[in-house]
């Protein structure tokens, strides 16, 4: 079996990202998303602290520091973007108005619960940020993560056991072994990594996963 | 006569009183009033209530007034970063009460206050753990939570340029909470790189109309070495 590495995972995320669509990466692993759009493609990136048509990362001494991202790093613009405070930034995400966002995930459960913000351990220091916004808002939830935690366990489970970012959002998940559709009826497999069978990724991820009608 | 430029940013947090409700604007560095909660950290007043989108980052500005000990509350989405360490020894030794609000609520909370609103319902956290014990809706297909407006006593934000009347603009990803937060607070204090004469700001620019803003101290920038 050939898993994916991030870079991978997101390569292959960019390429379900139609012409014309306006995106949120989260912060860490989704951002990497953005290296990968197909430069064909008019897309629009969004990012919360108040700004779309984010460009390319700036050449080393021309950042800005004014011109940011939600992760606080250096970016450019690109013709046609703007501007726009916080209350109008979250009205886009929590209006509908975001065709996707990408986050990463701790666990999605089954029915396609999220969570993503917290690890439960008493002693630690909260920090939810946009996420919650973004998990009801856009109209399409996508996660990025690897399919299995360190202690090898699978993070797609049938309940989440880390406190909730959302009920019910996540559309799809890429992982470095499986793309996997959240439906009402269940998981549907899309698309298996090289080398690995449906029986084996079943296997691996412990909660009922169904073939996607088209595949074989 | 309209005349709301201030000499210096002491001058202009003179009145802040112990126990007041301080929004301090600005995400990551962009929009960040340093010199501003520089004064406000010299000027002295304590027992704060503050509202930002994060909880100070290194030993600079609100992370230099939690270490000072004179902040009780902080409202805010994103505590936790790799260099918040005055935040973290302050909360894990129970000086510091948390108020944690996602990103999107503490925004709408914010304006809704500006704008006069009484509450709201906002779907972000149904069914999670920040929706605990608020009253919950159904409302067409959806779910949602109900939230109250955050009110001020002072903003602190900065913007890019201001006449004496206090409009102003802002520059890029700098505006974040400027413009919410002028709105919300009952004093507004604006720092801002440059002021203008009347009339030098067109008004199809103007971003945050003066009636938000009630005080404004120029703070030139720091020229980069060459």
């Amino acid at each position: 079996m050939k898993k994916l590495d991030r870079k991978q995972i997101a390569a292959r995320l960019a390429r379900d990202i139609p012409d014309g669509a306006t995106v949120n990466l989260g912060i860490g692993l989704p951002t990497l998303v953005a290296d990968y759009l197909p430069k064909d493609r008019e897309i629009v990136l969004h990012s919360e602290n108040g700004v779309l048509g984010i460009g390319p990362r700036p050449a080393p001494g021309a950042e800005d520091e004014d011109l940011i991202n939600a992760g606080k790093e250096p970016v450019t613009m690109l013709k046609g973007g703007a501007f726009f405070h916080h209350a109008d930034s979250f009205g886009m995400i929590r209006g509908r108005h975001l065709d996707y966002c990408v986050l990463g995930a701790f666990q999605v459960s089954v029915q396609g619960d999220l969570a993503n913000w917290h690890t439960g351990a008493p002693d630690a220091i909260p920090a939810v940020g946009g996420a919650m916004d973004l998990a009801v808002g856009a109209k399409h939830v996508l996660v990025m993560m690897e399919h299995l935690s360190k202690e090898g366990t699978s993070k797609i489970v049938e309940r989440c056991t880390y406190p909730l970012t959302g009920a019910r959002c996540v559309n799809r998940i890429y992982t470095d072994l499986a793309v996997i559709d959240v439906k009402a009826d269940g998981l549907h497999v899309v698309e298996t990594v090289d080398g690995l069978s449906f029986e084996e990724l079943q296997r691996l991820t412990g909660v009922p996963l169904k073939r996607l009608a088209t595949a074989a | 006569m309209i005349d709301k430029f201030i000499a210096s940013a002491a001058a202009a947090l003179a009145d802040v009183p112990d126990g007041a409700t301080v929004m301090i604007g600005g995400f990551g560095n962009a929009g960040m009033p340093a010199e501003l909660i520089d004064a406000l950290i010299a000027q002295g007043a304590k027992a704060l209530t503050i509202v930002n989108n994060n909880a100070g980052n290194a030993d600079a500005g609100l992370a230099a007034l939690i270490g000072a000990k004179r902040v009780n509350k902080i409202l805010c989405s994103f505590p936790r970063q790799t260099d918040s360490w005055h935040f973290d020894k302050a909360y894990r030794a129970g000086e510091l009460e948390l108020e944690l609000v996602p990103q999107g609520t503490l925004a709408e909370r914010i304006r809704a206050a500006g704008a006069g609103i009484g509450a709201f319902y906002t779907p972000t956290a149904y069914g999670t753990r920040l929706a605990e014990g608020k009253e919950a809706r159904r409302i067409g297909r959806r779910d949602y939570v109900l939230e109250y407006p955050i009110h001020a006593d002072y903003a602190l934000i900065k913007a890019d340029r201001a006449d004496r009347w206090g409009n102003l603009t802002y520059r890029m990803t700098a505006r974040n909470f400027g413009p919410i937060m002028a709105a919300a607070a009952r004093i507004t204090v604006a720092q801002v790189r440059e002021t203008v004469p009347l009339g030098e700001l067109d008004p199809e620019i103007v971003v945050t109309p003066g009636i938000f803003v009630q005080r404004v101290v120029r703070i030139a920038p720091l020229r980069k070495a060459a």
